[in-house]
């Protein structure tokens, strides 16, 4: 019988090993699942360690480590866990790893603790039982931790990496450097800037959707360089594409192009808290206070001419803070501010600013999509509208310290939506700030206790009717008040060789479960 | 008449039997021309945010079907015309090329004077720092003291700092072959006659060095310095390349070709070419110069 088994196993076993060769422009910042929310960490981590639930192909939510669960009043869940899980290691997957996770991830030093915000206590009923515990109803809570990833209790205290890495003051453990999930693939060594090697993992509870038994990432920072990869074959697929090469890439007969958008939006930021705008020449005041100022900067915008130049047709025009995809957008509110430099300088000048004013942008210079070559072109359009604007752009690394000082007095940003869903959005940059997850990127301040009102309202409705009628409010309101100075939805194709087939995902996170390569 | 003089002069006579100098000469001078000019003749004032329009960036050269009339050269990502930027550009290039010789010159002149005249042990330091400096290539000195530079600066002033700090940088590089020439120079000169009767006399070293030793020992100083001009301007280039030189703001040469060369690939090559070709043009004519400089004044080759 054993026997048979065996040679059942070698006869449906793929009898060699397939590659798939991905680069991408940034490398991960730590192996550590619960240190650092960012998103090329995320997108490799997933491939090593796994949450209760999951994506499908078509982002539904899909039970992972958890097979089902109950809920048993609005404020408690019951998540029945999956038997014979096992770790990397071997050891098994039971209900005290998910209670030890729920402890390690919320320690301050990390910042994923929004993977598990509204989670009051996950208890242990048996071996394979939890209760989340909440702290009031959360409609959203299957997504919200789909990116919070268990690991195996007695591998970290053996390891004595109970505590999460203390990533700003540079530390390191046995966990930021090892890795011991129970994911699809086993991640087998991290050469830091250079390469990420993993194998699939033969013990692993599911099935893969594909052939792929190696995956080799490579960060490469020039985008020349990676695109150059792709065309003499090094690799086999390519995530952060220049835009300008997207068109030539397309005409490659080697190649194919995977086009989408990322939930991503990216926005300018103003400080509507400081009294006197800094690094600005406007004093004893602040203009972004003011409505009129925040609506000329929308309008003199011409994000028309973006999304044609800068971006060669790579973006969405933005009016809202979210993306098509996440929910809560729809075209009818997704309103895009009028391009009107003539009208936006009348606007300053009924405001006091007939001759505009002085200001700085902050703007990181590696981080998003053609991020320093639009805010240079903020710089001209703002220019034509009186508005004479320094530019500073810079590292992320240098960039993202100054911002959480607010040492800022205009920024660009990013947002993505890991949750798909608009109160992500919304409570973590329109919210008054406080220390936990409530404006928790709300760098310039944007303080309305309307909209404050309505968020913490969102947060515990369960009601998808009038949840979705204050989601829309929420947005609108936003857009209205011209709280931000919204750009554009960024679109993030895929390119690669033809005979790859993948997964488009809406995160940007290539999943190598869900692609073939012939 | 002092026209006629120097046109007799032998440098002005050994300058018209070569066309190459003279073609190099107009050259320079054209470059030189646009570039000092250029706030005044450029078509458009790339540094003027107002004046630049988005929905221009990427038009091709003039001759160009879709070029047009307005950007001879084209225009780049931000719509800023090719050919005010070049000329801006080369402005800059030039500044801080001249600049950093400038610098490189007194500093080097100084010590090797001082390493010369004085011998011992000064002479045995000097040296020593100048070949422990020689044995790298000056691009690594010239980036190891802009990034040095760059930490120990607050962040927010580098860009204005950014040409003080490359003028540093490049200078630095590039002292130690005009010490070796002075000092060798001054060892030679030193024990002339005339160096000893200062000396009898009591003349103090300084004013010996100042004003005996140095006049007859800058002759070579002059060629190397026309021909360091030339590696200046490109060491400039080649820092801003890699993207440690002036900011984008306020782009040399070197920062338009490597803004350009994004764009190589997808098919804008004016971006990066017409910097390209007015850096080599530049730095060509310049070292035709700098050679024709070296033989004309060269005793053994006349």
């Amino acid at each position: 019988m054993r026997l048979l088994a065996a040679i059942l196993a070698l006869i449906m076993a793929p009898a060699y090993a397939v590659t798939l060769r991905w680069a991408a422009q940034n490398d991960i910042l730590t192996m550590d699942p619960h240190s650092q929310n960012h998103a090329t960490t995320h997108a490799i981590m997933q491939y090593a360690y796994e949450g209760l639930t999951r994506y499908s192909k078509d982002y539904q939510i899909e039970p992972c480590l958890a097979t089902s669960w109950d809920k048993v009043s609005e404020t408690q869940y019951r998540f029945h866990l999956r038997k014979g899980v096992k770790f990397h290691d071997g050891s098994p997957f039971t209900a005290d790893d998910v209670v030890f996770s729920f402890g390690r991830i919320r320690q301050p030093q990390g910042t994923n603790q929004i993977y598990v915000a509204g989670i009051k206590e996950i208890k242990k009923i048996d071996d394979y039982t939890v209760d989340l515990l909440l702290e009031g109803p959360h409609p959203l809570l299957l997504k919200n931790i789909v990116d919070f990833r268990i690991m195996s209790k007695p591998w970290s205290e053996k390891n004595r990496s109970q505590s999460i890495q203390d990533y700003s003051k540079k530390e390191e453990t046995f966990a930021s450097r090892n890795t011991n999930g129970t994911g699809p693939y086993i991640i087998k060594g991290w050469e830091p800037d250079k390469r990420i090697v993993m194998t699939v993992n033969k013990e692993w509870w599911g099935k893969l959707d594909g052939n792929i038994t190696d995956v080799v990432y490579t960060p490469i920072k020039s985008d020349a360089t990676r695109v150059s990869a792709l065309l003499s074959g090094e690799v086999d697929l390519v995530t952060d594409l220049p835009t300008q090469d997207v068109e030539r890439l397309r005409k490659e007969s080697a190649l194919k192009i995977l086009d989408g958008h990322e939930v991503r939006t990216i926005f300018i930021g103003l400080d509507q808290h400081n009294d006197e705008l800094k690094y600005a020449n406007v004093k004893g005041k602040n203009p972004f206070k003011d409505l009129r100022v925040r609506k000329a900067l929308n309008m003199a915008v011409d994000r028309e001419a973006i999304r044609k130049v800068t971006m060669r047709g790579l973006s969405i025009p933005a009016g809202i803070m979210i993306a098509p995809g996440v929910h809560g957008h729809s075209k009818d509110i997704d309103l895009v501010p009028r391009f009107d430099p003539a009208a936006a300088k009348k606007l300053l000048a009924e405001a006091g600013y007939p001759d505009g004013f002085e200001f700085t942008l902050d703007c990181p210079n590696n981080r998003y999509v053609n991020d320093e070559k639009i805010c240079q072109a903020l710089v001209s359009m703002w220019a034509r509208a009186g508005l004479r604007v320094k530019l500073n752009a810079m590292q992320f690394a240098t960039y993202i310290p100054k911002l959480l000082n607010f040492d800022t007095s205009a920024y660009m940003l990013g947002w993505g939506v890991p949750t798909f869903d608009g109160l992500y959005t919304l409570q973590s940059l329109v919210h008054t700030k406080t220390k936990g997850a409530d404006g928790s990127f709300n760098q310039g301040r944007v303080s309305d206790p309307k909209l404050d009102e309505l968020i913490d309202q969102l947060k515990v409705e369960t009601d998808t009717k009038k949840r979705d009628a204050l989601l829309k409010q929420g947005l609108e309101i936003t857009r209205d008040q011209a709280y931000y100075v919204p750009l554009h939805h960024q679109m993030r194709p895929w390119a690669m060789k033809k005979g790859v087939t993948i997964v488009y995902s809406l995160d940007d996170r290539p999943q190598a479960r869900f692609a073939t390569v012939k | 008449m002092i026209f006629r003089r120097l046109w007799e002069h032998d440098l002005a006579w050994s300058f018209r039997r070569s066309p190459v100098t003279i073609v190099a000469t107009g050259l320079t001078l054209i470059c030189v021309g646009a570039a000092l000019l250029a706030p005044w003749v450029s078509p458009q004032d790339p540094f003027d945010m107002a004046a630049l329009n988005l929905s221009d960036a990427f038009t091709p050269p003039a001759w160009d079907e879709k070029g047009v009339g307005r950007y001879p050269l084209g225009t780049d990502n931000q719509g800023r015309d090719i050919l005010s930027t070049i000329m801006h550009g080369a402005r800059i290039s030039l500044g801080v090329g001249l600049a950093a010789v400038l610098f490189a010159l007194v500093l080097g002149v100084s010590l090797g004077l001082l390493a010369g005249y004085l011998g011992g042990r000064v002479d045995a330091i000097i040296m020593r720092i100048a070949d422990v400096q020689l044995s790298f290539p000056a691009i690594l000195i010239a980036l190891l003291i802009d990034g040095v530079a760059r930490v120990a600066l607050p962040g927010d002033r580098h860009d204005e700092l950014a040409i003080p700090v490359l003028v540093l940088a490049i200078g630095f590089a590039g002292w130690v072959q005009y010490a070796r020439t002075v000092r060798g120079s001054t060892m030679v000169e030193k024990s002339k006659e005339y160096v000893q009767a200062a000396r009898v006399i009591g003349r103090r070293p300084l004013a010996i060095m100042l004003s005996h030793v140095l006049p007859n020992v800058v002759g070579p100083v002059l060629v190397i310095a026309t021909i360091h001009i030339a590696t200046a301007v490109i060491t400039e280039a080649t820092l801003s390349f890699l993207g440690v030189g002036v900011p984008a703001t306020r782009p040399s040469l070197g920062t338009l070709i490597r803004v350009g060369n994004e764009f190589l690939y997808s098919g804008e090559w004016w971006i990066t070419l017409f910097p390209g070709i007015a850096l080599v043009v530049l730095v060509l004519s310049v070292n035709l110069l700098g050679d024709w400089l070296r033989d004309a004044l060269n005793p053994k080759l006349r």
